[in-house]
């Protein structure tokens, strides 16, 4: 029988949402105060829903040790306590927490393969958050 | 269609032994997890039912119906127990929280006639939680 496992995680990062696209007054007018040069922070929550066939010996969708270890390495140790607009995924976009879901949700895929990527979800504040489930 | 979710709690313990497996390879897969005197969590059961709003009532379901169900079929049977030695489901399956939720629709689903089960979520912790919409 199919289950989805949800996964909880954290991390703390700093970003600054600005575009070369954009003149300086175009940044201000999009991003507020969250184009201040010097950036800021927030504490993500990141969750990671996979799924996939309960299976008969271990009663489980997947070993959770083995999706802990994924995301430990592949996401927080290059993301916690880091300024994200400095991480390759950045290098040409901006780092919106809609941007972050997306890459989050790349490395995943093209990396955890013990089950099926179903959606990332962040949380950038208690206050608001994004999902992403792949284009459909 | 309107979709009605309900909280419930219980504490419970258990531990993950699959007695196919070597000790080692036991203690390999599930790890602490494998210790045979137990240890327990406090979980949160979300039961989501679905259906079309009753135009007399303005109910999707009677929400006391669904508790008494959820009480007597869930909660009276996992509350304060050892899922392993005193739930019959789990003296030939693992309880992990995949099977919990499984056990968990199985019993809710042919009880609940005058609604349709939607999901059935279960937290661990916090940090971990599986869904189970009762697909094969």
């Amino acid at each position: 029988m199919k289950a989805h496992l949800t996964r909880r995680y954290m991390f703390s990062a700093s970003h600054r949402l600005h575009s070369d696209e954009l003149s300086e007054a175009e940044n201000r007018a999009t991003y507020g105060k969250c184009n201040n040069p010097y950036g800021h922070g927030h504490n993500y929550m990141v969750e990671v829903t996979v799924s996939g066939p309960v299976d008969d010996q271990t009663g489980m969708v997947c070993n959770l040790v083995d999706l802990d270890d994924f995301v430990h390495n592949e996401i927080l140790e290059r993301c916690d306590h880091q300024n994200l607009n400095l991480l390759e995924e950045f290098a040409k976009q901006v780092p919106t927490t809609e941007n972050l879901c997306i890459a989050v949700y790349e490395i995943v895929k093209r990396g955890f393969d013990k089950a099926h990527l179903e959606k990332i979800r962040i949380e950038e504040t208690m206050m608001n958050s994004f999902e992403y489930a792949g284009e459909k | 269609m309107v979709y009605l979710t309900r909280k419930a709690e219980f504490s419970a313990s258990h531990y993950y032994h699959n007695p196919d497996f070597t000790p080692e390879e036991n203690q390999r897969l599930f790890g602490k997890c494998n210790n045979p005197n137990g240890h327990g969590h406090n979980y949160t059961l979300e039961v989501t039912v679905k259906g079309a709003v009753d135009p007399k009532s303005g109910f999707v379901v009677d929400l006391r119906q669904l508790k008494d169900v959820m009480s007597r079929e869930v909660l009276d049977a996992l509350d304060h127990r050892f899922l392993n030695k005193e739930v019959p489901e789990f003296l030939t399956r693992i309880p992990t929280t995949e099977n919990l939720a499984i056990a968990i629709w199985q019993r809710l689903a042919p009880k609940l006639t005058a609604t349709r089960l939607h999901r059935v979520r279960v937290y661990e912790t916090p940090d971990l939680f599986v869904d189970f919409y009762g697909e094969a």
